[in-house]
Formats: C-alpha cells, structure tokens, sequence
C-alpha cells in the first residue's frame, strides 16, 4: 500500500536499520498484542469447547434481550448492538487521531483523543448496566430437587436451562416451600406496576398470584455459561478500562506539548494500536457470545 | 515530510499524505457488516422461535457471521492499525503465527463433540445417564437467594 518505493538492492538484515522499518516500539506493541490475541483466542476456544460438549446452552437472544430504560420489553440483540457501534465509532476517531498526529496538528488530536476517551467511558458504562441488569435480574427456576426457585445469572448460577411446561411447572410449584413462593412474587412485582406485599400472603395466595402471572420457566443451566461470559467480558472490560487509562495520559501528554518537543507522535500510534485491538477482541466476543 | 524522523533505524518514511477518505469509508464497511450481522442473528432468532428450527439454516446463517467477523477483523487491522502499509516481512510475523489458531479451533471444537458423545452414550467405562442428572446440582437454598 506504500506508494514509496523501496530502494533495490536495499540490504535489511545488514544492521544500522529496522529489517521492519519501524520503531521498537512499535513492534513490540505488534508482538504483545499478538500474544495477547492467543490469551483471548484460548479463553473463547475453551468456552467453544464446553459449549460444543454439552446438550443445551442458553439462548443469547433471551439471556440478553433487554435495554435501558425499556422495561420488559424483548429486545434481543438491540443494546449489543449499541455497544459494538460504540466501539467501532470510537477506533474511528482514535485512528483520526493517530492521523492528525502524522501531520502534527496537536488540536485536532486532543479533540480525537477526548472523543475516544468518551467512547470508551460509554462502552464502559453500557457494560456496566449489562452486568448489573444479569447479576439482579431474577428469574424462576426449576432447581434439581423439583422445585422452583428464583435465580440470577452469575458465575455459579444460570437460570438459562431447558423451558418447562406449564404442568411441570404447576407440579413443582405444590413442592415449593414457602420462602421461595414469597422471593417468587416478590420477583413478579419487579419493574412491574402490581406490587404484592408478598410477605404478608397466605400460601395458597402466594400460590394462585404465581399461577396467575404468565412465567417462563427454565430449568438450572449450566454454571459455565456465566463463568465464560462474566470471565471473558470482564477480561475484554478490563482491557477496554486500561485502554481508557492510556488514552487519558496520551491526552495529557499532548496536552503538555511533549510529542511536539518529542517531534514526532509515534505514541499515539502506539495507543492507537492497542485501542483498536480492544475493539477487534470486541468483534469476536460479540460473534461468539451474542450473535452464534 | 511534516514529521521528524523517528528513528535512524527507519528507512523510509511510510506515507501519510493521503486524507481520511480511506478512514471513512473502512467505518462504513465496518458498519454495513455489523448491520448485515444484525439481520442474520436477528433470522436465527426468528428460526428459533419456530416449531422446527431447521439446523442446517442455522448451522449456515452461523458460518456467514463467521465469514463476516473475519472480513471485519481484516479491515480493522489492515486499515485502522495500519498493517496493510507495513513491511511484508513484518506482517509475516504478526499473521504466521495467528495461523495456529486454524488448528486450535479444529483440535478444540473436535474434542468437545467427542465429549458430548461421551456424554451420550456408554463411552469408554461410564455408564450413560441422561443428560438432566449429569448436570452440576445447584442447591436451592444457597444459590437462589440473594442476601
């Protein structure tokens, strides 16, 4: 793609230049993130792995159907959606900025930077409400001993399993005891405009509000399914926040002119790459985890 | 050249003279791919949702979101990370190696249908059970509560 042709005859390996014709730095940066590519490419092989060897696995479109300030609407696939356009716009100015760099131009790469770092705090943020959303949202469950109970989604619990019908699900609910019928009602309130003092009900009335209300229930899935996915997001998060760490003390060094002495804007580059690996990884955790 | 030399080491300079046309129009690929992905996951869904999934359309709409992610990974980094403008001897040594990862897949998806075989059948010395009592048991009392 270079349209700067290499000298013939040009000697690479003969030492006094770069046989890659670029900086350590930068190459460094290259091979790091290429082993950091085989860490998340293990970790989503291995979930790959469990998910092939197993009989039933949650339905992404029903574990992540949900959106902010929607309510219980099903949405699958919307807020997902939202976060990956979040991060590919954010790539989009970092490379700006990278790009402003080569030119020197030290107000439009703080502008760039400024506009990445907001990206990458709202990707954060959108995570966030995700996790919170899958870590309290309860739902009931069919638990192995044939009664049901309410359960959220975390790295020990997955309230994903098989759907049960309706009579498997009245069965169980004569077996369930009391404690569990009141955490049930108290989970059909939730969000809800009926809110029941649960607590204060009979059995049998505890019984006939849950046989009233419309539930889907589930049987217990398998605990890996949150392992792999608070595991792997969470790593991908964690990368994304050191991703924003940098940015900002790529910002503040811009800020203070030290490239401009430096001559050259090479370590926005640098950032730049590792910025867009975060976004590339993203591309392969929202195939693995949302989309297949 | 507006930049200064960044190290002697370097030969040539690499162009960037060119605007941001090319920057663009990579994020309006990225975003009609994403797009397109949306739709197919979105089919998949509505397959789902029906009496009888039909599993080789599931299996094939899976393949051409694979098919979609990679094209969107080689546009990332060749366009955004600038590999594409690099030495071909270094991207060699960025994309050779990735290249196990063709293997791990296979190696690694293989041994997980080989276990869910197992898990289905009297393999090896074990004695099948169906698949409701071979999962992990989750106590009702401890896991279903939240303090």
């Amino acid at each position: 793609m270079s349209t700067t042709a290499i000298p013939a005859g040009t000697k690479w390996w003969n030492g006094g230049r770069s046989p890659f014709n670029s900086s350590y730095g930068k190459v460094m940066m290259w091979y790091f993130l290429m082993s950091d590519a085989f860490t998340f490419g293990a970790f989503l092989i291995s979930y790959g792995t469990i998910r092939f060897s197993v009989n039933d696995w949650a339905d992404p479109n029903h574990v992540f159907n949900s959106f902010p300030f929607a309510g219980h609407a099903n949405l699958p696939l919307a807020f997902v959606s939202l976060m990956t356009f979040i991060l590919i716009f954010s790539s989009v100015t970092m490379v700006l900025a990278v790009h402003e760099g080569h030119k020197m131009n030290r107000k439009a790469v703080e502008k760039y930077m400024i506009m990445t770092i907001i990206g990458g705090l709202a990707f954060l943020g959108c995570q966030a409400w995700e996790w919170t959303h899958l870590l309290t949202g309860e739902h009931v469950t069919l638990m192995h001993d044939g009664t049901l109970a309410t359960l959220a989604t975390t790295v020990k619990s997955n309230p994903w399993g098989v759907a049960v019908p309706h009579d498997q699900v009245l069965a169980a609910l004569q077996k369930t005891p009391h404690d569990q019928l009141i955490n049930i009602v108290n989970s059909l309130g939730h969000g809800g405009a009926a809110h029941h003092d649960a607590a204060a009900m009979s059995h049998d009335q505890l019984i006939s509000t849950i046989q009233a209300a419309d539930l889907h229930v589930n049987t217990v899935g398998r605990p890996a399914f949150g392992s792999y996915f608070f595991g792997i997001t969470g790593f991908h998060g964690f990368h994304v926040f050191s991703g924003v760490i940098i940015n900002i003390v790529m910002y503040i060094k811009t800020r203070l002119g030290h490239f401009d002495q430096r001559g050259h804007y090479e370590m926005i580059e640098k950032a730049g790459l590792y910025w867009h690996f975060v976004d590339l990884v993203w591309v392969f955790v929202f195939l693995c985890f949302y989309l297949i | 050249m507006s930049q200064h030399t960044i190290s002697p080491e370097i030969t040539f300079a690499p162009d960037h003279s060119g605007g941001t046309k090319a920057i663009w129009r990579t994020f309006i690929i990225l975003s009609v791919l994403t797009v397109i992905e949306l739709i197919i996951g979105l089919a998949i869904y509505n397959i789902h949702k029906g009496e009888h999934p039909n599993a080789t359309l599931v299996l094939g709409f899976k393949g051409m979101v694979c098919i979609l992610t990679l094209a969107k990974a080689y546009y990332i980094v060749s366009v955004f990370m600038h590999l594409g403008s690099e030495v071909r001897n270094f991207i060699m040594t960025i994309i050779v190696p990735l290249a196990l990862f063709i293997w791990f897949i296979i190696a690694f998806l293989w041994d997980g249908e080989s276990w869910k075989n197992l898990r289905n059948t009297n393999g090896g010395s074990r004695e099948y059970k169906p698949a409701t009592e071979q999962q992990h048991v989750v106590p009702a009392k401890t896991e279903g509560k939240k303090d």
